[in-house]
């Protein structure tokens, strides 16, 4: 028999994205299966989908892998979860979105020089401040704060993660199977 | 595709007589079914109450005397009658009484309805009086709950409750009322809840996965059942015993699964799991096919995971997909109903016999039975032991009983010793361990079943943890049989500290009241014996009984229950003594 144990097995980042009806209350019984068995969210997004009225959840929790196929499992037992995916690095493309605060006095050719090597943008400026906004990957906006505090950054904020995945199968195929999956009604 | 259960208000308000939302309440319960429930009256669902006593002729309302004594009730009723139990209590503290019974209900997988009243929706969040955020504070332990603000979504949520509630693997559901909702004006009409989009309660079975696991069986020198309480979910018990025979296997029952296979097939090898049979814990560790059906690998049934069935290939006949390699990872996975399952599996197997398979099991009966069994139902000092009051009243009713238990010695005693030869004839708390159980969980399963004959084994604690609800047994008239396995101590803790912490008795023994003359004061029939001579006239009389009846039996102080398989140890390292 083959016999695992999550316990030896090492954690590692896994992104989930959780397709679900749009109703009150999902949002706690879904972090609760996260939770329950001690794992920490380190992001989560919510946000609608290509379906109209099936919203979209990406997380990113550090696991094992059998752990990541187990939460799926129970997140997909809530009555109103659609399906669950756990993805794999390179089946998902992911981005972050980041802002970066500056005082306005660091306006000039060495700010730009940072803005540009790091494909960030301005979003606003005035004389008091600089906003600079910075979509990519967490590394990516993690090195750019790190190349904008010498000027000193006065706030800053990321966004959860989202993502998508690589391979072309529309949500729609996946709500097909779990309607042919049902063997009979009640 | 759509979902198929509409919420939208303009298909609710379309034709039907024009009524409160309490009242719609009261309809969409009887349109379901139901003619019994069990609940405690209260501020916030004051407008319920006044319903119900408009169809008091038709749905039928027993009064508990604690919110925790009407879910345990509804459990009941669900457990021994495979219908929904209901159970209804007002907000804030009456709904938070619910909760313990909630968690047994979601863990040990009973389909039941609770209903709670909640402050007006214009209140909510204010900390208002008995306010209580009970949806989030059930969430965790619920298969689905919903607060309902309107009175036009009262029908449509009973409707989706009691689909979700009775089907898939089943749990508990809980529909929070507020107060203006339950008196707003709803046209009513109720459409039963058939499909949920996102819900797929009765899994295809896969062909292939069929093929599989008859080729597995086929192949199997040692097959080795073990049966769960998904086998009565379903209403498995024919199908099961049809692929059993066929195949000759042995089959061996969780404590949930009791009842799903006749004790005194010459199949059945007994219990597994931690005060198990000896012979079924021992042979889970030499069989070669393992087939669990309806069961979730729980860890009072494999001990250390680790050591468990690591030499067998697994065949997993289960409902729950996130059960599923959870804990043991199965060579064959039949994801589906196990009625479904098992009626589909037969016609690919083959006539098997195992003789000398089964004949290993029986040696170790032998053993056990030396060790344990005889000492228990045999035994030699003038003390009375659990094993053989059960064994007693397992004989005096034939097996046909309905024996609902509690949680701590007695609990494994009437597993171990009782004799299940109908279905639906185990109730117990088993993946929660609720003491305090039983005495509700009785009454509401006497009331299901008002032809069976329901007794109720408990110990001297957890009956002392909702004996108010005699009140109940009184009021209702539910002919319970009670009997009180009473050592004035919290046995199975003390059996610990005897076995583990050197014998340091720490607060496990009681001071107990008089237990006769508390069923007295409820006007309940009742007796104490402390000898073996007066136990069986004790029975007698109270079987006899037409009403409640309540039997106190004295037994052994210290006595404790073998086998055992030490917490952390193989399934094979089960003890037969200290």
């Amino acid at each position: 028999m083959v016999f695992y144990d999550p316990g030896h097995e090492v954690a590692s980042e896994h992104t989930l994205s959780v397709f679900t009806e749009n109703r009150v209350g999902l949002l706690g019984r879904v972090t609760a299966t996260f939770t329950r068995r001690c794992l920490n969210i380190e992001s989560l997004t919510v946000s609608d989908s290509e379906v109209p009225g099936v919203h979209r959840f990406t997380i990113v929790v550090r696991v094992s892998a059998a752990q990541a196929r187990k939460v799926a499992a129970q997140l997909e037992r809530q009555v109103d979860v659609l399906k669950a995916f756990v993805h794999g690095e390179g089946d998902v493309l992911v981005r972050d979105l980041a802002l970066y605060k500056l005082d306005g006095r660091h306006a000039g050719a060495a700010l730009d020089a940072v803005v540009a090597a790091h494909g960030a943008r301005v979003l606003e400026q005035s004389e008091a401040m600089i906003v600079l906004e910075q979509t990519g990957t967490e590394t990516q906006t993690t090195a750019l704060f790190h190349a904008l505090a010498p000027f000193g950054i006065a706030e800053f904020v990321r966004s959860g993660r989202v993502a998508l995945t690589r391979p072309m199968r529309p949500l729609e195929s996946f709500l097909a199977e779990l309607e042919a999956a049902s063997g009979h009604g009640d | 595709m759509t979902d198929s259960h509409s919420h939208s208000p303009e298909d609710s308000v379309a034709e039907g007589p024009l009524v409160r939302g309490a009242e719609a309440l009261v309809l969409a319960l009887i349109e379901e079914g139901v003619d019994l429930l069990f609940g405690y009256p209260g501020g916030a669902i004051m407008p319920v109450y006044d319903a119900l006593h408009g169809h008091r002729n038709r749905l039928r309302h027993v009064l508990v005397r604690h919110e925790q004594g009407a879910v345990h009730a509804a459990q009941g009723y669900a457990r021994a009658s495979g219908r929904v139990g209901v159970c209804i209590a007002t907000s804030g503290p009456g709904a938070t009484n619910l909760v313990t019974g909630i968690a047994d209900a979601q863990i040990d997988s009973t389909p039941i309805v609770c209903i709670t009243g909640q402050v007006p929706s214009s209140l909510l969040g204010t900390d208002a009086f008995q306010e209580t955020d009970v949806v989030n504070v059930t969430a965790p332990l619920t298969k689905w709950n919903v607060q309902v603000t309107r009175a036009e979504d009262i029908a449509p949520a009973v409707a989706r409750a009691f689909f979700i509630a009775r089907s898939g693997r089943p749990g508990p559901v809980l529909i929070d009322l507020t107060k203006d909702a339950q008196g707003a004006l709803v046209a009513f009409r109720h459409t039963p809840c058939t499909r949920i989009r996102a819900y797929v309660p009765r899994p295809r079975v896969s062909e292939p996965a069929l093929d599989a696991a008859a080729q597995l069986l086929a192949g199997a020198s040692k097959p080795f059942f073990v049966v769960g309480q998904g086998v009565v979910l379903s209403g498995a018990e024919r199908a099961l015993l049809a692929v059993a025979e066929r195949t000759g296997a042995p089959v061996a029952s969780t404590l949930l699964g009791l009842s799903a296979f006749p004790t005194s097939h010459p199949q059945y090898v007994g219990m597994v799991g931690m005060h198990g049979r000896y012979g079924a814990n021992i042979k889970t560790n030499e069989c070669d096919v393992l087939v669990a059906i309806g069961m979730r690998f729980d860890d009072r049934v494999t001990s250390d995971l680790s050591r468990y069935a690591r030499q067998a290939r697994v065949i997993h006949v289960e409902i729950d997909a996130a059960e599923i390699g959870k804990n043991v990872k199965p060579e064959v996975a039949l994801h589906g109903d196990a009625r479904d399952v098992l009626t589909a599996l037969l016609p690919r197997l083959a006539e098997r016999r195992y003789p000398a398979w089964i004949a290993e099991f029986h040696a170790c009966d032998a053993i056990e039975h030396e060790k344990v069994v005889a000492r228990e139902l045999e035994p030699e000092g003038p003390e009375l032991r659990m094993g053989e009051v059960v064994h007693a009243i397992s004989r005096k009713t034939g097996g046909q009983a309905v024996v609902v238990s509690d949680v701590g010695q007695h609990q494994m005693a009437a597993a171990r010793y009782s004799a299940f030869e109908a279905p639906r004839s185990s109730v117990t708390s088993g993946g929660l361990g609720t003491m305090g159980f039983a005495l509700p969980a009785a009454i509401g399963a006497k009331l299901a079943c008002p032809e069976r004959t329901v007794v109720a084994i408990i110990g001297d604690g957890g009956f002392q943890m909702t004996m108010q609800e005699l009140g109940t047994a009184m009021q209702s008239g539910a002919a319970v049989k009670i009997v009180i396995l009473n050592n004035s101590f919290l046995g199975m803790v003390r059996q610990w500290q005897e076995l583990y912490y050197e014998s340091r008795y720490s607060e496990t023994e009681m001071q107990n009241p008089d237990f006769v003359r508390i069923a007295g004061a409820y006007g309940i029939e009742a007796q104490r014996v402390d000898t073996r001579e007066a136990l069986g006239t004790g029975l007698d009389a109270m079987l006899a009984h037409p009403g409640p009846y309540l039997l106190e039996v004295v037994v052994e102080r210290e006595g404790n229950v073998f086998p055992m398989v030490p917490s952390a140890s193989s399934v094979s390292d089960v003890r037969l003594e200290a």
